[in-house]
């Protein structure tokens, strides 16, 4: 009586149900739902108050004559407690570095630190104005140069320039350095090499900075291929941009050489910085111009997509042409801007770049000191290498190279069965995590690219792991699980085509 | 290190099921004569505190105390608490570009605001989700319109910001299109400070591709668009009308007649910080859409007809078109486009007019003032300006300068440098900030000065 029921029921469950993995690492709960500001608007509802005018009144029209507006458009109207529940609400919709791992590759989201916050809001550093007096300007200029002295010392090249916006900016920054150092040889050069496993940022900045562009195709290793290079290096080459490590996480070496050779440079995007620091420099193996990414490796936050801080750090054939103004010392230690520079490329942004940034990124570095940088590097390193290891057996691994801070897997065993990297990515949400990134690099059909940072702590990077093995396990019995998933989400997947078809890029007032 | 979740049984129990006995073997592709066998030359690990420290010594060897005249590009509004709160949220703050949007609809949902105000404020259609800063905005709404139009040259007002006109400059240099400066009106003459439209009529050919002119102007002065736009579009090229200070389109009229906006929208709620991070952003009518930089938030439905917005229309941007794409921009400036979007829901539609006319009224007040005093006058003074303006001293700015910091005022910024022209100008500014009694202080400093020469002469 005791065993043969409970054999029945095994047998039920195997038969009737197919796999469903357990979530462990959430639980589904209520999320509060929110319509846009302006359909929530009232006319009369204030969130201000502003203090009385101390000087007399005046009119508007006749100061600006034609000029002046008749109303401000479909402004919101709401009070204060409306408008801190509307924006709270929306941020309990996103997915962030402070909820849990996001191993999105190539894009190292690593922890924020909160002190990065509070010193850049500090009075004397927020509220100062770019043309505020030099002498009143010293802390400011102070922060610039400590800042760039840690990261000529951390990339081993010789100066730099802070004022690229973003890594694409700092791009074009080095890239238009690249030429002019080329003009001043008497030759700008014709063409850029661009690996095909590069980050499509590369191409389109040798394109606005009137090269052509050749792409490289990778070796059966997913390295550079060197003896394809040195047929393709000659004379009209101006430079390779070089991710190091490679997008699929693989050392480059033995390349400066065969640029330098011919009179060609070797650009380093440092996207992957976070895999080399404390532990070897760029300009020790040879590279020539390098932009940083400090809201990548110098955990300044992502911010649903900026701001970022592109600094361009060179050697010093390549000084001359930096941006202006560059940041000087006087006999007495005061710091002040040199604007005369005749050979500058000119000016990449108004100001000095996102100073706000520089703080931050100067923050983590003091936090971390010599020894931290090293651990930070080799945690990421080693997180990365246990995923391979833990997920090896059951995700392809295309290039079986040894890879520093990420790893790159592909699809190839899931689309057996109609599942696609994005649709793990996808089902990925489901179990807590959000996604690895998807579909690049473009060498890799089907790519898996999961950077886990040092972030991550080993019951993090187990619970991930479980997931993807879930998830891998559900692609091969349930396969309709996956390709329908998120499953928990708010939303389901959206309408991508309509979108794109028809584009609807702004809230319009219902027609009365 | 505090920030690192591991412990060393953590760390050494992994190593050895990745199958390695040190953590210098996951290091062995980097050939040996690269490694790095010493620490970096930097400062040692800090607590805490002692950053904490750091930073505050900095600080302090910056301005702070001071009344502050400034302007030019970068403006010191009131910044509503709740911004700063709500940004710091992690889930704004840690998130990264919205590509998943089944778990980025607040990000997603915010910038959809951020472009419908923008397309509100600027009478445009469609607005971007932010570029990183106003004048790289200006330099690609001039590539934009190359790109539109098919013709190379490019007409920029010499009364735009002077840093504008140097990145523009960069950027065109390897675009194959010319940078060409249009003046303005000198003192004296009918609409002084403002582009002098017979220049610009001569100027526009059928090779123009587009005009850049910037209102508020450098000077603070009111462009006329319409005029302008009437003169550009008779020959078939765009016009761009670039915007430094936001708050003034609380009050001023839209730039309906322009093709391209480029807008800074720091004004909005952004700290100062030393020039950025600030807020880029372009708009344009729609029939532009599809040569626009930058990425772009759209609304749809999901599986089941729930509403839902998803960045869009990515065929123009760099991951997908890499080469042939309309811009090079990846990362923009989503946290502080939130900002800005918090900031004009906070004041909405009655709040952004009465700041922007209480900015119009204390700088009318400090112009006043200041040109009161017999050794200052007012530069371009019967021009419509908005909250800057222009004056002009008998003693050099750097003299009127120290006798001004002495009083712990900064007043306005010297001109010469980058219009000669104007001897002995500075360009001052005034917001809701400014207390009248800051502006009395300031004029009392200069009506000192002016005895002074006085006494000398």
């Amino acid at each position: 009586m005791a065993s043969s029921p409970v054999v029945e029921e095994k047998e039920i469950v195997e038969e009737v149900k197919p796999f469903v993995g357990n979530t462990r690492k959430v639980t589904a709960h209520l999320t509060q739902n929110e319509a846009l500001t302006f359909e929530k608007s009232s006319p009369g509802k204030k969130a201000y108050k502003l203090p009385p005018l101390d000087v007399p009144e005046i009119d508007a029209s006749a100061l600006l004559g034609g000029a002046v507006r008749e109303d401000a458009g479909y402004l919101p109207e709401l009070s204060e407690i409306e408008i801190i529940r509307h924006f709270t609400r929306l941020s309990t919709w996103n997915y962030a570095i402070d909820l849990g791992m996001y191993p999105l590759g190539s894009c190292t989201m690593k922890y924020n630190p909160r002190v990065n916050e509070y010193v850049s809001r500090l009075e004397g550093i927020a509220e100062a104005h770019p043309y505020q007096p030099e002498h009143l300007s010293q802390g400011a200029l102070q922060i610039i140069k400590t800042l760039q002295e840690c990261l000529v010392e951390i990339t081993g090249m010789d100066t730099i320039t802070l004022q690229p916006a973003a890594g694409a900016h700092g791009e074009f920054t080095g890239i238009l350095m690249t030429r002019a150092y080329h003009q001043s040889k008497g030759n700008p050069r014709k063409t850029v090499l661009v690996p095909d496993s590069a980050h499509g940022t590369n191409p389109a900045t040798a394109a606005v900075v009137g090269y052509q562009v050749q792409n490289i195709k990778s070796n059966s290793l997913g390295m550079v291929d060197v003896a394809a290079l040195e047929q393709l290096v000659t004379e009209d080459v101006a430079a390779l941009m070089l991710t190091n490590p490679s997008t699929i996480g693989v050392f480059e070496s033995e390349i400066a050489d065969i640029l330098h050779a011919k009179g060609a440079l070797l650009y380093m995007d440092g996207a992957n910085m976070n895999a080399l620091v404390g532990k070897t420099r760029p300009g020790d193996f040879g590279v020539d111009v390098m932009h940083l990414n400090l809201h990548k490796t110098f955990s300044t936050p992502h911010g649903g997509g900026g701001p970022g801080s592109g600094p361009v750090a060179c050697k010093a054939i390549l000084e001359p042409f930096l941006p202006t103004p560059v940041v000087v010392e006087n006999a007495d230690g005061t710091l002040y801007f040199n604007y005369d520079r005749p050979q500058s490329v000119g000016r990449v942004r108004m100001f000095y770049g996102n100073f706000g940034m520089f703080v931050r990124a100067l923050a983590y570095i003091l936090a971390n000191g010599p020894d931290g940088l090293r651990q930070t590097t080799e945690d990421a390193v080693l997180n990365a290498n246990y995923i391979r290891k833990k997920l090896e057996d059951v995700y392809e691994l295309p290039y079986k190279t040894p890879t520093l801070h990420e790893v790159v897997f592909s699809d190839r065993r899931q689309v057996a069965r109609g599942v696609k990297t994005g649709d793990i990515a996808k089902r990925l949400i489901d179990y807590g995590f959000h996604p690895y990134t998807t579909s690049f690099p473009l060498i890799v059909p089907g790519a898996l690219m999961i950077e886990p940072t040092e972030s991550e702590s080993k019951e993090e990077l187990d619970l991930f792991v479980d997931a993807m093995r879930q998830v891998a396990r559900e692609a091969e019995e349930n396969p309709e699980l996956v390709l329908n998933a998120p499953h928990s989400t708010r939303i389901s997947r959206l309408d991508e085509t309509t979108a794109a078809r028809k584009p609807v890029l702004r809230w319009k007032p219902p027609v009365a | 290190m505090r920030y690192l979740p591991k412990s060393p049984a953590d760390r050494a129990l992994m190593l050895s099921e990745i199958g390695v006995s040190t953590i210098d073997d996951l290091f062995a592709t980097v050939p040996a004569e690269y490694r790095l066998d010493h620490d970096l030359k930097i400062p040692r690990q800090l607590g805490e505190s002692e950053i904490i420290d750091y930073f505050k010594q900095a600080a302090a060897l910056n301005a702070t105390g001071y009344a502050s005249f400034l302007g030019a590009g970068a403006y010191r509004h009131y910044r509503p608490v709740i911004i700063d709160s709500l940004v710091q949220r992690g889930e704004f703050l840690t998130s990264y570009t919205p590509y998943q949007a089944e778990i980025t609809q607040g990000t997603l949902q915010a910038i959809f605001e951020f472009q419908t105000m923008i397309c509100e404020l600027t009478g445009m259609d469609i607005a971007n989700a932010s570029m990183y800063d106003g004048s790289t905005g200006a330099a690609e709404a001039a590539m934009m319109a190359v790109r539109i139009t098919g013709r190379d040259g490019v007409l920029v007002a010499r009364s735009v910001h002077p840093e504008y006109r140097e990145v523009m400059q960069t950027y065109a240099q390897h675009q194959g299109h010319t940078a060409r400066e249009v003046d303005y009106n000198p003192i004296g003459s009918d609409n002084a400070g403002r582009i002098d439209l017979a220049a610009l009529d001569a100027a526009v050919s059928d090779a123009t591709a587009c005009v850049l002119v910037q209102s508020p102007n450098f000077f603070g002065i009111v462009e006329d668009i319409p005029a302008a736009a009437e003169i550009v579009h008779r020959k078939g090229a765009l016009l761009i009308v670039s915007i430094a200070e936001a708050v003034s389109l609380g009050i001023m009229r839209p730039p309906v007649e322009a093709d391209i906006v480029s807008l800074e929208a720091q004004s909005f709620g952004v700290a100062l910080s030393y020039g950025g991070p600030y807020c880029g952003v372009i708009a344009a009518k729609e029939k532009y859409l599809r040569q626009m930089p930058g990425r772009l938030v759209g609304e749809t439905k999901d599986t089941k007809g729930r509403r839902g917005f998803v960045l869009t229309l990515s065929t123009r941007e760099q991951h997908i078109r890499r080469e042939k794409a309309t811009s090079n921009i990846c990362t923009n400036q989503a946290l502080v486009a939130l900002m800005t979007t918090i900031f004009l829901t906070v004041y909405g539609k009655e709040g952004i007019r009465e700041l922007a006319v209480q900015n119009l009224a204390k700088a009318k007040y400090a112009a006043d003032a200041l040109s009161a005093v017999p050794e200052a006058k007012l530069l371009f003074e019967n021009t419509p300006r908005f909250h800057e303006f222009v004056l002009q001293t008998e003693e050099p700015v750097e003299a009127v300068s120290a006798r001004l910091l002495e009083k712990k005022i900064i007043g306005g910024l010297p001109l010469a440098k980058w219009y000669p022209e104007l001897e002995n100008a500075s360009l001052w500014c005034a917001t809701e900030l400014t207390t009248r009694e800051q502006i009395d202080s300031a004029a009392l400093v200069l009506a000192d000065a002016s005895v002074t020469a006085g006494a000398r002469s």
